[in-house]
């Protein structure tokens, strides 16, 4: 798979710093075709290079620390809270430090409707379904804008989660990344495909390495259905870098999902693509961050390529003591897609002067007949409404905390199955809770 | 309880003096109306008391009960006892009604050493206070006044006096925007709080309020002083007069 010509070689400087950030790589052992995708996906990175500070697509989030040779080492935290939906009966996959852990995680084969793999067994062989799936969206979404890191992520993921959906899902797979090593670097890589009319929903959690990259492929047939709830680590200290690349047939549905809570540098890509006629993709996020050592980035990408679809955008962000949020969203409609409904909406919440929110939201449409509308709002807490509640007697910082709640409620309606819903409200209390000190 | 002596009020973002020495006192168990033209410091004195930022006290003092209240958060000054039902009560989405006033009734009692009271006790006693102030569940549910009209605003506020159960009510026109049914609600919430240790101030432009809540006493209030205190018989001139008679009788 080649890139479009549009990327010019890249300098030496970068070209040096992406071969230094390789020389610490081994590509993982695979079959035949696991060999060819990963080589195809180097291959790619180096055309690219990995991304530098003056880069477009980087200008808000400073990308050295995911792009050095090892990663630096974060403090483990100490967290007393189990890791959540753990109640929700979904079955569980446990990565520690990147580390399939078999003793921790429930047998793959107990669920119906899905057949759950591991990526490393997947591409052990050399037949699997898999090949075609295997960074071939991560590939399509090279262009217009590169993804170097996910490329990276395709070259030498180590292992991941291989979902095949062949009917409505009997339960939940939850995937957890626990973190024991102050070190751990794990790339992980996980395959979804959706069956025409199958239903599956993914949660994920936890920090998983001092860095972590990962990427999510989700293939979805016509008619099928994707949830994908996610809770990002709290680890101060842990810096990330995800990309979730979905497809969609006609009439699908993909309903995604994140809070981030913490992390001293989150970069979460979407990226989504609409190839059938009625298809609706909701992707949203909440993010709370408290310092300067606080950076979240969400960068999404959606593009038009069908008729009717429905897109949705909705993420926001609460920031305190100089903590950064950046959202660069695009809606992409291509000529022809007509009908198409896509909206995007970014809002910030700073809770003082220091911190700050910078967004780039973007409309680009080549069809005359659509309906596409994006806002982004920046705002304190409304004075007259913490008077109002602290005049009943609820002391400040409670006010100022039902203020936060209520600003990320909206964002929390996003997410269909009310009582995963619920659970993320909790641990947000529980995080601000833990400020009021 | 409340008294209130020579308070001066500023403006804080420009130079302005708002009240120019405000002189009142309101004992337990009694219903001051204040009356009075528009922009003659009503609302403002209402908002000094209970803490809104904005306002720079020159002079003077507010105690409740003995405490400086001058000296106190708002939240503090909600806990000591006093409640403003507020002339224009703020929307805020996200924010449940519900959750907003537990969370708001186990702050004060928790701020005054009392335990808190469980969802269940809570529940009733809203329902049960709602009920006789025509609220239903749905609002109840709702977020914070949101989308709520002019008139269930003003029944939202008495229903969290009613729970809250302050020791001094300030009501800020209250009745404005209130319906003939809705003004009989609300006087009736009132009433049914009258009691010897609760006292009330009542902000009002309307003779018809005053119909249903008899007050002890009536001030008049004008260009930021207390002009003229007198009984219910003031406000009734009020009405049939205007303030031109007043004000120039005391000028
Ligand atoms: N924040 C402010 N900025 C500018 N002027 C103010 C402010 N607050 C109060 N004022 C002025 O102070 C004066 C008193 O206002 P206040 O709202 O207390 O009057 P009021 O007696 O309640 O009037 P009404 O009967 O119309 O409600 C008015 O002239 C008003 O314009
Ligand atoms: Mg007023």
């Amino acid at each position: 798979m080649r890139l479009a010509p549009n990327f010019a070689k890249p300098s030496q400087a970068r070209t040096d710093a992406t071969e230094a950030r390789l020389s610490g790589l081994a590509l993982p052992e695979s079959g035949a075709w696991g060999r060819a995708a990963r080589q195809d996906a180097l291959d790619r990175l180096r055309e690219m290079g990995l991304p530098q500070p003056r880069d477009e697509y980087w200008r808000m989030t400073n990308p050295r620390p995911l792009n050095g040779a090892q990663a630096e080492a974060a403090d483990l935290m100490a967290d007393d809270e189990a890791p959540i939906w753990g109640e929700t009966g979904a079955l569980r996959i446990v990565f520690r430090d990147g580390v399939f852990d078999a003793a921790a995680s429930d047998d793959l084969s107990a669920i119906e409707g899905v057949r759950i793999e591991r990526l490393a067994d997947a591409m052990a062989g050399d037949i699997h379904w898999a090949k075609d799936l295997y960074g071939a969206l991560e590939s399509r979404g090279q262009s217009p804008v590169p993804r170097p890191f996910a490329a990276l992520n395709t070259a030498t993921a180590t292992d991941g989660v291989v979902i095949d959906a062949t009917a409505a899902a009997s339960r939940a797979i939850r995937v957890v990344y626990e973190r024991s090593d102050e070190g751990a670097d794990p790339v992980l890589h996980s395959l979804v495909r959706v069956a025409p009319g199958a239903e599956v929903t993914l949660l994920e959690s936890g920090a998983g390495g001092a860095r972590i990259n990962t990427v999510l492929e989700a293939d979805i047939a016509d008619g099928g259905r994707f949830h994908h709830v996610r809770m990002q680590g709290r680890d101060p200290g842990r810096r990330a870098v995800t990309h979730s690349f979905a497809r969609l047939g006609a009439e699908a549905a993909f309903k995604s999902f994140t809070l981030t809570m913490n992390g001293f540098l989150t970069r979460n890509e979407q990226v989504v693509e609409f190839t059938g006629d009625d298809a609706i993709a909701h992707v949203a996020g909440a993010c709370v961050g408290d310092g300067r050592d606080f950076h979240h980035d969400d960068t999404v990408f959606v593009t038009h390529d069908a008729l009717r679809c429905e897109s949705r955008q909705v993420f926001k962000k609460v920031l305190k003591n100089g903590a950064t949020g950046v959202f660069q969203g695009k809606i992409l409609v291509k000529a022809g897609a007509q009908k198409t409904d896509g909206y995007q909406i970014s809002q910030s919440l700073l809770l003082d002067d220091d911190s700050q929110f910078l967004a780039k939201p973007e409309l680009e449409i080549y069809a005359d007949d659509v309906a596409c509308s994006h806002g982004s709002t920046t705002g304190a807490i409304d004075p007259t409404a913490l008077f109002y509640l602290r005049s009943r007697g609820v002391p400040e910082a409670e006010a100022q905390d039902l203020m936060v709640l209520a600003f990320l409620a909206e964002a929390l309606e996003e997410i269909e199955d009310g009582d995963l819903a619920e659970e993320l409200r909790v641990r947000l209390e529980g995080w601000l809770a833990r400020r009021a000190g | 309880m409340l008294d209130i002596k020579g308070l001066t009020v500023d403006l804080e973002e420009e130079d302005k003096q708002i009240l120019k020495g405000v002189d009142l006192s309101v004992e337990a168990g009694k219903v001051h109306a204040i009356m009075g033209p528009n922009g003659s410091g009503k609302s403002t004195l209402s908002y000094v008391l209970s803490g809104r930022e904005g306002y720079e006290v020159t002079g003077g003092s507010a105690t409740l009960d003995g405490q400086d209240l001058l000296d106190m958060d708002p939240e503090e000054r909600a806990a000591a006892g006093l409640f403003l039902a507020f002339q224009y009560p703020v929307e805020i989405p996200g924010v449940g009604n519900m959750t907003f006033l537990r969370t708001a009734l186990n702050a004060q009692r928790k701020a005054r050493g009392e335990e808190e009271v469980s969802s269940a006790e809570f529940l009733k006693l809203v329902r049960e206070k709602a009920k006789t102030l025509k609220i239903d569940a749905d609002m109840l549910k709702r977020p914070l006044n949101v989308g709520f009209s002019g008139g269930e605003k003003k029944r939202n506020e008495i229903l969290q006096m009613a729970v809250l159960e302050p020791r001094m009510c300030i009501l800020d026109e209250t009745d404005s925007g209130l319906d003939v049914d809705a003004m009989k609600l609300v006087s009736d919430g009132v009433n049914a709080l009258r009691d010897e240790g609760r006292g009330f101030l009542v902000i009002t432009h309307y003779q018809r309020l005053l119909d249903h809540i008899t007050p002890d006493v009536v001030h008049i209030m004008a260009d930021g002083r207390i002009v003229k205190t007198g009984g219910p018989e003031l406000a009734l001139e009020v009405e049939k007069n205007g303030y031109t008679d007043i004000l120039s009788e005391v000028a």
